[in-house]
C-alpha cells in the first residue's frame, strides 16, 4: 500500500507493551485523547515521565475512536473561550511537534441559525469570540451558500437565517491524533497498559496510592482519571460523588466518496453536523440518546431524526449510503461544560463531563490537566471548571454553543 | 443460448436457471453494451457476455475483475447513472438488471450529484410474533413452522426469490428437486393471511428489544418504476421472538497475486452457473480450504467446463467427493496450495506448492493453465445482526468460523449455516426447531415439523484454513500483493506493519490497515484479516485475537430512506391559529415560534419591517391596534389544592389571588433561574388559568405534571393544557376601550368597571362566548379577548370591523417586542437565557419572602448573590439614530481592544422606538443596577458606540397610559 | 428502540417517553435546612449505575404519566418486573 495519506508512511514504533512496574510517580487512567495528551504534556512540560497510563481495552478505543472528529473554539463564554482556543492553538502546532500527519485541516465551520432567537444567541457568540480573541464572523445566507454551495438555506421549513463561521476551526482523523500523542510518549519513557481495568483505588486515609485493576494493583504518586464515561464508576469507590450522567452518542459514516462537501456545517435547529473526512466519507452525528446506557449503542429514531435533518440541508446528501452507526458512550454534565480539577483526595485529580465535545479539546485538555497533575492546583484555564461550581452555583452553561442535543 | 454476444451464456439444455430467456433487456456500462436476461444481476449479465474485468484498484491501480456473487463483492462497483438520480458504490452483484441501465465502474470511490433525488422513500411499522432473517432453507422452515403454529410471521431475504443458497446449488428435497420444495413453501406462506413475505429486502439492523429495520427495495429492478410507488421502504419491526436465518459467506484465501480478474469465489461460481446459466470460464481450477467447493467442480465439470486441477489445503478431504471429481474429469492435488497466478488483464494460470503440517511450503510445485480460479477459503457465518445487539460470538475450530456463543434463549434465534450448520438436513432440522419454538414461545403452541429427506451438500472432513500462504521468495511481512481487503487495497504487509508499531489489537490493526472499512464492512475481508492476525502474533486461534465490532447497516442504504417523508412541508409540523389565512391575506410576514407560525408584521404597500413596526407601534400608543395571540400557552390548574401548588410554583403569591383576578407570575427551575413567565387568572377558588410564554407551553405543562406526579402526588390538582381551545387577540391602545365596548356590548367596560388585571365573562354580538381581561404587555390600555377556538375567525374579523373608524391597526411579534421593551418587560428566552434569576431581572417584587417556591433555595448559593452579576438594564445610544446589534457586547470605554476584551454584558433586545422617537435597547450588565447614568462602549464592525446605561423602563414610567385616557 | 412498558399503557416505543434519570430522588423535605453542598448534590448529582438502574420515565406521547422501572444500562435488559408508579390520586 502506497502511503498516500489514508495511512501514515512507513516504518515506525509506535509503543511498546510493557509489562506495568509496580509503582508510577503518575498513572493516568484512560488511554484515550485526553488520557494520552495528559501524559505527554507532563513529560513534555512537567518533565515528568515516569507515568503509565492504563486502558482498559485497546488504546484510544473509546471516545477518540468514535467522535466525529470536528475541532473548533467558538463557545460563548469566556472561560470556554479560553480554554477551547488554547487548545485549537495548540492543535495548530501539533502535527509539527509530533511530527505526524493527522490530516488536520482547518477549513471552517459553519454554526446555522433558523430562528430569530437562534440568530440573536449565534451574534452574541460570535460577538464574544471576538472580543475574546476567537476568529468568528457573522454570514447572511447568501454567503453561506459561498462557503458551503451544497447547502440547502431556503427551501426548508426552518429557512438559514444567518450562521457564524470560524475559519480556523475544522477537523483531523482521530485515530492518527490518538498514535502521534501515543508515539511521542511511548518515545519519552511513558508506558501504555493496555487490556488492564482500572475498578478501583487503593487508599491511605485522604490519599490515593494506587489504582487497583483486574490483574493486580499499581501504585502511584498521583492518580488523574480520564475515564470519561466510565468516570463515576471509579469515583463512586470513593465516595466522590460527580455530576455526570452517561449517555450513548451515535454517529455515523457513508462509504467514500469524491470531495463535495468543503466545510464542517452544525446546526441545532435542524439538528446534525457534518463534515467530509480525508479519506473521503461523509461523517455525521447529533445528539445523545437521552436515556443513561453504557452499552455503545443507541437506537435508530435517534439516526432516523438527524439523517432526516442532513438530506434536508444537503440535498446531495441523499443517495449517498449509510456504510455503518456505532456509538460511545458521553459524561454529561448539567451545564455542558467539563470538569477539570483535583478532587477531595489530595493526590486525585479528574479531567471528565466533556459530554459530547471532547475531542476538539484535546491538547488543550490535556495541557492544563497535566498542570493540575503536576503541581496539584489548576492551570488558570481550568479553574472555572472545578467540582465545586456545582456548590456555588456557578456554572458554565455552554449548551447552545455545544450544539448537541441533549 | 450462447452466441457470440453471449460466449459464456449456458444452454438451457444444460443450466435452465433462474432467468427469462425469451426477453432480452439491454444496459449500458462505462459506455459499452451489456446485453442480458431478466432474472440476471449486471455482474451475471456481464459474465455471460465474457466481461470480467471491472475498475481497477482504488489505490494500486491493478486489474480487477467481480469476485463474488453477493453483498461481499469488493470489486465489481459502479455509479448508477439513469434512475431519479445516479447513485454510487453499488456492487453489480446486487444490482437486478434492468432495461435502460447505465452505469460506470468505479474505482473503490463514488460521487454524488447534484441532481435532486425526487424517488420517494416510505416507513411502514409493524409488529409481529416472530419474523425471520433470511429465506435459505434455515429460514423457510421456521417460517413454515412458526406459521403452521398460528404465530404471525415476517419472513425478509434481500432476494427477489426465496431459496437463498439452494438456488446456488442443486440439492433435492425429499426426492425432487430443491426448487419444488421451495415452490410449495412460498406459496404456502403466500396463501397465509398471517404471513408477510419481505423479498429484495435488507435486514440492516437489530437493535434492542427484538426490533428489526429491513430495507425494502420495491421498484430499483423496474425499468420504469410505477410513478406513486415510493422507490424504497424501511420496515421498522418489533417481534416477540426473531430468528436469524442469515446463511454464511464464503471467504477468499490470501496468496501472492491473489486480486487478479478471474479469481472468484467458488460458491459465485456455482451460484454464476446455477442461477444464471453462466460459466464464468471455460478452463478452472479449484483452490479450496473445504469440501464445499467440491459442488462447484462439479457443476463446472457437468456444464462442460475443464477443471485442471483441484487443488485442496487438506492432506485428506472426503474420500467420497475426491473420487466424484476423479470420475468426472478432475485432477485433485492434497496438501497444497496457490502460491501465485499468472495474466495481466485475466489469470492465465496458477502455480501450486505443496504445503506441510504447519503451514510451510515444501519443495513439491506445479502449474495449471486456466482462465478462472475458483477459491474458498472457508465459510463465516453471517453474525453481524446477532452480534449488533450484544450477541457475543466465539471461534469454532471444527467449522472454522466465528459462531454465536448462545444461539437461542432470550436472544434471537441463530440456525443453518449462520451457526456453523452446513449440512441441509441440519439446517432444516434448526429452522424447524426454532420456528415452532419461537411461535410457542409467542403464544402458538406448536411442534416443528418432520424434516423431509436431503440429498447433496453434505459436510464430510474438517476444513483446514490457510491464513496466510506463504511466498515463494519473500517473507510475509513484505508480502506486499497478497491482499486481505481487495476494496482497500490492504495486503498482508501492511497488516506487518500495522503490529511492528506495537499494535497487537484487530481493532487497531483494522483501522491502521483500513481493512474491512469498505462497503463490505468486513463480511469479505474480516476473518482473513483475523486469521492473517493471529498467525502474525502467533495466537493460537483466531479466536484468541477476535473480531471487530459488528454495527448496523448490515449493508449500504441511501440516507434518503431513513429520511423518508421527513423531508420538506413535511419535516416539522406547522401549527397555525384559526385567524392564520386572515393574516395571509392581509400580506403578514411570518416568523417561526417553535412549530408556530406567527405574524411578524403586516407590511403595507412597500413598507421593509422597520416602517411597518414603527407605525405599528404608533397606532398602538396613539390610537387602537391588534394582536393575534392564540399561540400563549394555557393551562387549566384546578383542584382543591390548586392555590397550594401554584404558590410552590411561581415565585410570587397565588394562594391569595382574589376569584376575578389575574396577576403576572414567575416561576423558576430549582436552580433558581427563571423558566417561564404568564399573566395567570384565577376562575374559581380551585381553578386557574395560566399563560405561558408561546415556545414554553408545552415545557411547563411537563414541569408542573413531573412536580404533581413525582413529588406531590397528594395533592389534588389536575392540570389540562387548553392552549388548541382557545383563540385569542390582544387589542391595544387608548381606543381599545372603544373596540372592546362594541365587541361586546354587555359588557360594562368602562374604567370604573374593569380594572387592571381583572377578566370578565361575556357574550360577543353574535353571541359569541368570551372572557375578556384587562392585561398589558405594551403599557397601554389593552384588553385580551379570549373565544373558543372555532370562533377565531369570527373574532378577528369583529375586531376589525369594531375598529375600523379608528383605523385599528394589525401588529405581529415584532410591534409587540418593541412596545414591551419600551416598558421593561422581559421574554424569557430572550433577555434571559438559563443562567439569569428573577432578582436578576430587578423583580424582587416577584420573589416571595413569606413562601417556599421552587427555585428558592438555589437563591441563597454564593454564585446567585454575588454582587457584580448581570441584570437588566435599559440601554441608550448616545446618537439616538444608531441600532445596537442585539447580542452585541458592552465593555468599559477605557479597556483596551487587546483580546481578551472583558465583557460587562451583552445586548438583549434592541429596537427603534416610534414613541421615544430613538433607538434603544436592554440588556443584562454586571452591576447594571448600580451603574444607571454610567456611559459604556459596544464595539461593533471596528468602532465604539457610546452607550448609557439607563433603567429598563422607557415609556411611562409612572404607568399612567395603563388605564388609558380620563374619561369625562 | 428500547421497548418500555408503561404501566397504563403496555409496552411501548422509546420515542413516545421522555427519560427521567434516576428514579425516587425526593426534593428535600426543607431545602433551607441543606448547606450549599447538599443542596448542590440534590440539584445536580444523580446516580450514574452500569448495571441495575431504577430510572423514571414518563409518556409523553401516551398517557402523560411518570413511572419507575429497573433496567440494566450496560445490556439495556430490562427488569421484567411491573414498574411502579407513585399512588396518589
Amino acid at each position: 500500500m502506497v502511503a498516500d495519506g489514508n495511512t501514515p508512511a512507513p516504518p515506525e514504533r509506535l509503543w511498546r507493551n510493557p509489562e506495568p512496574k509496580r509503582n508510577y510517580d503518575v498513572v493516568i487512567v484512560g488511554a484515550g485523547g485526553h488520557g494520552l495528551a495528559t501524559a505527554y504534556y507532563l513529560a513534555r512540560n512537567h518533565g515528568l515521565t515516569d507515568i503509565a497510563v492504563v486502558e482498559r481495552g485497546w488504546l484510544a478505543g473509546g471516545n477518540m475512536a468514535r467522535n466525529t472528529t470536528i475541532i473548533r473554539s467558538n463557545y460563548l463564554l469566556d472561560a470556554s473561550a479560553a480554554l477551547y482556543d488554547h487548545a485549537l492553538r495548540l492543535w495548530e502546532e501539533l502535527h509539527e511537534e509530533l511530527d505526524y500527519e493527522f490530516h488536520f485541516s482547518q477549513r471552517g465551520v459553519l454554526n446555522l441559525a433558523h430562528t430569530e432567537q437562534e440568530v440573536r444567541d449565534a451574534r452574541r457568540r460570535a460577538f464574544a469570540n471576538e472580543l475574546n480573541g476567537v476568529d468568528a464572523e457573522w454570514l447572511t445566507p447568501d454567503e453561506i451558500s459561498e462557503v458551503c454551495p451544497i447547502l440547502n438555506t431556503s427551501n426548508l421549513r426552518y429557512p438559514v437565517l444567518g450562521a457564524t463561521y470560524q475559519r480556523r476551526a475544522g477537523i483531523a482523523k482521530h485515530d492518527l491524533v490518538a498514535w502521534g500523542l501515543a508515539r511521542k510518549c511511548d518515545e519519552m519513557g511513558v508506558d501504555f497498559i493496555q487490556n488492564r481495568e482500572v475498578t478501583g483505588f487503593v487508599t491511605d486515609g485522604d490519599r490515593v496510592t494506587g489504582v487497583r485493576t483486574d490483574s493486580g494493583d499499581i501504585g502511584a504518586g498521583r492518580v488523574g482519571l480520564a475515564a470519561a464515561g466510565r468516570t463515576t464508576l471509579l469515583t463512586d469507590t470513593l465516595g466522590v460523588r460527580l455530576p455526570l450522567q452517561s449517555h450513548p452518542l451515535q454517529a455515523m459514516a457513508t462509504e467514500i466518496l469524491e470531495p463535495v462537501h468543503p466545510c464542517v456545517v452544525m446546526s441545532n435547529h435542524v439538528h446534525v453536523y457534518t463534515s467530509q473526512a480525508h479519506k473521503g466519507e461523509l461523517v455525521l452525528g447529533a445528539g445523545v440518546d437521552t436515556h443513561n446506557g453504557y452499552a455503545q449503542r443507541g437506537s435508530v429514531h435517534v439516526i432516523e431524526n438527524q439523517l432526516a435533518a442532513a438530506v434536508e440541508l444537503f440535498p446531495v446528501f441523499a443517495r449517498a449510503h449509510l456504510l455503518r452507526t456505532w456509538a460511545g458512550t458521553v459524561d454529561v454534565t448539567p451545564d455542558a461544560s467539563p470538569i477539570i480539577g483535583p478532587t477531595p483526595y489530595e493526590n486525585l485529580f479528574v479531567n471528565c463531563g466533556w459530554g459530547t465535545g471532547g475531542f476538539k479539546a484535546t491538547p488543550g485538555a490535556g495541557w492544563v490537566f497535566a498542570h493540575t497533575i503536576a503541581t496539584g492546583e489548576p492551570h488558570p484555564l481550568n479553574e472555572p471548571y472545578g467540582m465545586e461550581r456545582f456548590t456555588s452555583g456557578a456554572l458554565i452553561d455552554e449548551h447552545g454553543a455545544a450544539a448537541v442535543a441533549h | 443460448m450462447t452466441s457470440p454476444s453471449n460466449p459464456n451464456r449456458v444452454n438451457a439444455s444444460v443450466r435452465a436457471g433462474r432467468i427469462d430467456r425469451t426477453r432480452t433487456l439491454n444496459a449500458t456500462v462505462d459506455g459499452r453494451p451489456v446485453h442480458g436476461r431478466p432474472g440476471d444481476t449486471l455482474a451475471s449479465a456481464m459474465l455471460a457476455q465474457g466481461d470480467i474485468e471491472v475498475a481497477p484498484s482504488i489505490q494500486l491501480g491493478r486489474p480487477r475483475g467481480v469476485l463474488s456473487a453477493d453483498c461481499t463483492e469488493p470489486n465489481a462497483l459502479v455509479q448508477l447513472l439513469d434512475g431519479a438520480c445516479p447513485e454510487p458504490m453499488l456492487p453489480t452483484t446486487e444490482i437486478e438488471l434492468r432495461e435502460g441501465l447505465r452505469a460506470e465502474t468505479l474505482s473503490g470511490v463514488g460521487w454524488l450529484s447534484q441532481q435532486r433525488d425526487t424517488a420517494g422513500y416510505d416507513k411502514k411499522f409493524v409488529h409481529t410474533d416472530v419474523v425471520v432473517v433470511g429465506a435459505g432453507p434455515s429460514g423457510i422452515a421456521a417460517s413454515l413452522a412458526a406459521a403452521r403454529g398460528g404465530a404471525r410471521v415476517i419472513l425478509v431475504d434481500q432476494h427477489r426469490e426465496l431459496g437463498g443458497m439452494l438456488l446456488d446449488g442443486r440439492a433435492d428435497i425429499a426426492g425432487h428437486p430443491a426448487t419444488e420444495w421451495i415452490g410449495r413453501a412460498a406459496r404456502e406462506l403466500a396463501e397465509n393471511e398471517q404471513v408477510r413475505v419481505l423479498t429484495r429486502s435488507a435486514a440492516l439492523g437489530y437493535y434492542d428489544h427484538n426490533y428489526l429495520l429491513v430495507a425494502e427495495s420495491r421498484t430499483d429492478h423496474m425499468a420504469v418504476p410505477p410513478p406513486s410507488t415510493s422507490r424504497q421502504r424501511l420496515w421498522h419491526v418489533r417481534a416477540k421472538q426473531v430468528v436469524l436465518a442469515t446463511g454464511a459467506h464464503e471467504r477468499p484465501v490470501v496468496f501472492a497475486d491473489n486480486d487478479r480478474p478471474g479469481v472468484m469465489l467458488a460458491s459465485a461460481v456455482r451460484s454464476y452457473l446455477n442461477r444464471y446459466a453462466v460459466l464464468p470460464g471455460r478452463e478452472a481450477v479449484v483452490f479450496t480450504t473445504s469440501d464445499s467447493a467440491y459442488s462447484t467442480a462439479l457443476d463446472l465439470l457437468g456444464a462442460g467446463a475443464r477443471v485442471p486441477a483441484i487443488v485442496d489445503t487438506r492432506p485428506e478431504p472426503s474420500a467420497r467427493l475426491v473420487e466424484q471429481v476423479r470420475a468426472a474429469g478432475a485432477h485433485v492435488v492434497t496438501s497444497a496450495a496457490v502460491v501465485a497466478t499468472t495474466g495481466q488483464h485475466r489469470i492465465s494460470g496458477v502455480r501450486v506448492r505443496g504445503l506441510d503440517d504447519d503451514g510451510s511450503l515444501t519443495g513439491w510445485s506445479s502449474e495449471f493453465s486456466c482462465d478462472l480460479l475458483a477459491v474458498s477459503g472457508g465459510w463465516n457465518p453471517a453474525v453481524q445482526l446477532f452480534a449488533q445487539c450484544g450477541g457475543a460470538v466465539r471461534w469454532d475450530p471444527v467449522v472454522a468460523g466465528f459462531v454465536p456463543r448462545t444461539t437461542g434463549g432470550r436472544s434471537a434465534k441463530v440456525v443453518g449455516s449462520a451457526r456453523g450448520t452446513y449440512d441441509l438436513a441440519g439446517c432444516l432440522a434448526q429452522g424447524f426447531a426454532a420456528g415452532a419454538e419461537a411461535a410457542t414461545l409467542s403464544g402458538f403452541r406448536t411442534a416443528p415439523p418432520p424434516v423431509p429427506q436431503v440429498d447433496g451438500d453434505r459436510q464430510g472432513s474438517r476444513p483446514r484454513p490457510v491464513w496466510l500462504v506463504p511466498d515463494e521468495s519473500r517473507p510475509p511481512e513484505r508480502c506486499t500483493e497478497h491482499f486481505v481487503d481487495l476494496q482497500r487495497d490492504a495486503t498482508v504487509a501492511d497488516m506487518y506493519r500495522a503490529t511492528e508499531t506495537g499494535m497487537r489489537s484487530v481493532q487497531h490493526v483494522k483501522r491502521y490497515t483500513t481493512i474491512s472499512t469498505g462497503l463490505d464492512q468486513g463480511k469479505g475481508s474480516g476473518v482473513n484479516a483475523v486469521g492473517v492476525l493471529a498467525e502474525i502474533l502467533a495466537a493460537n486461534s483466531p479466536g484468541e485475537v477476535g473480531t471487530t465490532t459488528f454495527r448496523p447497516p448490515y449493508t449500504p442504504v441511501p440516507l434518503a430512506l431513513f429520511a423518508g417523508r421527513t423531508r420538506g412541508e413535511l419535516y416539522d409540523p406547522v401549527r397555525t391559529t384559526p385567524m392564520h389565512h386572515l393574516h395571509v391575506e392581509a400580506g403578514a410576514v411570518f416568523e417561526d415560534v417553535g412549530q408556530w407560525k406567527r405574524a411578524r408584521y403586516y407590511p403595507r404597500g412597500a413598507e421593509d419591517m422597520h416602517a411597518a413596526v414603527l407605525r405599528e407601534c404608533a397606532a398602538a400608543r396613539t390610537g387602537v391596534a391588534v394582536q393575534d395571540v392564540s399561540t400563549l400557552g394555557r393551562i387549566e390548574i384546578v383542584g382543591p389544592d390548586a392555590p397550594v401548588f401554584l404558590d410552590r410554583i411561581y415565585t410570587n403569591g397565588f394562594a391569595k389571588l382574589a376569584v376575578g383576578k389575574a396577576r403576572y407570575g414567575m416561576m423558576c427551575g430549582a436552580d433558581g433561574m427563571v423558566l417561564d413567565d404568564g399573566v395567570s387568572m384565577r376562575l374559581a377558588e380551585d381553578r386557574y388559568l395560566m399563560s405561558t410564554t408561546t415556545g414554553g407551553a408545552a415545557k411547563v405543562l411537563d414541569w408542573l405534571e413531573e412536580w404533581l406526579q413525582t413529588e406531590w402526588p397528594d395533592l389534588d390538582v389536575y392540570c389540562t393544557s387548553v392552549t388548541e381551545q382557545w383563540a385569542a387577540v390582544a387589542v391595544v391602545g387608548p381606543d381599545s376601550r372603544t373596540v372592546v365596548g362594541r365587541l361586546a356590548p354587555d359588557l360594562d367596560v368602562s374604567a370604573d368597571s374593569f380594572g387592571f388585571m381583572r377578566f370578565h365573562e361575556t357574550s360577543l354580538t353574535g353571541g359569541i362566548p368570551a372572557r375578556i381581561s384587562r392585561v398589558s404587555f405594551s403599557g397601554e390600555l389593552a384588553f385580551e379577548v379570549n373565544v373558543p377556538r372555532w370562533y377565531g375567525e369570527a373574532l378577528w374579523e369583529a375586531t376589525m370591523t369594531a375598529g375600523s373608524d379608528l383605523g385599528i391597526t394589525p401588529y405581529g411579534t415584532e410591534t409587540m417586542h418593541v412596545l414591551r421593551a419600551e416598558k421593561g418587560f422581559v421574554i424569557v428566552g430572550q433577555d434571559t437565557d438559563g443562567t439569569v434569576t428573577p432578582v436578576d431581572l430587578g423583580m424582587d417584587w416577584a420573589v416571595s419572602k413569606q413562601k417556599d417556591f421552587i427555585g428558592k433555595r438555589s437563591l441563597s448559593r454564593p454564585d446567585l448573590v454575588r454582587e457584580d452579576r448581570k441584570q437588566l438594564v435599559g440601554l441608550l445610544p448616545t446618537d439616538t439614530t444608531t441600532l445596537l446589534p442585539e447580542g452585541s457586547h458592552l465593555v468599559e470605554p477605557d479597556v483596551s481592544r487587546q483580546p481578551p476584551v472583558p465583557m460587562l454584558g451583552h445586548v438583549t433586545s434592541s429596537y427603534h422606538s416610534a414613541a421615544l422617537e430613538r433607538t434603544f435597547a436592554l440588556g443584562l450588565i454586571s452591576r447594571g443596577q448600580q451603574r444607571f447614568g454610567d456611559v459604556v462602549c459596544v464595539p461593533v464592525d471596528g468602532r465604539d458606540v457610546e452607550v448609557e446605561i439607563t433603567s429598563p423602563v422607557f415609556y411611562d414610567p409612572e404607568g399612567v397610559r395603563r388605564d388609558g385616557p380620563a374619561q369625562g | 428502540m428500547l421497548l418500555v412498558r408503561c404501566p397504563w399503557c403496555g409496552d411501548r416505543d422509546e420515542a413516545e417517553f421522555r427519560y427521567g434519570g434516576q428514579a425516587d430522588v425526593d426534593y428535600p423535605a426543607d431545602p433551607h435546612q441543606l448547606d450549599d453542598a447538599a443542596w448542590g448534590e440534590y440539584l445536580f448529582v444523580r446516580a450514574n449505575p452500569a448495571g441495575s438502574f431504577d430510572e423514571r420515565w414518563v409518556h409523553t406521547a401516551g398517557c402523560r404519566r411518570w413511572f419507575s422501572l429497573v433496567r440494566d444500562t450496560a445490556t439495556n435488559e430490562m427488569r421484567p418486573d411491573i414498574p411502579r408508579r407513585r399512588e396518589g390520586r
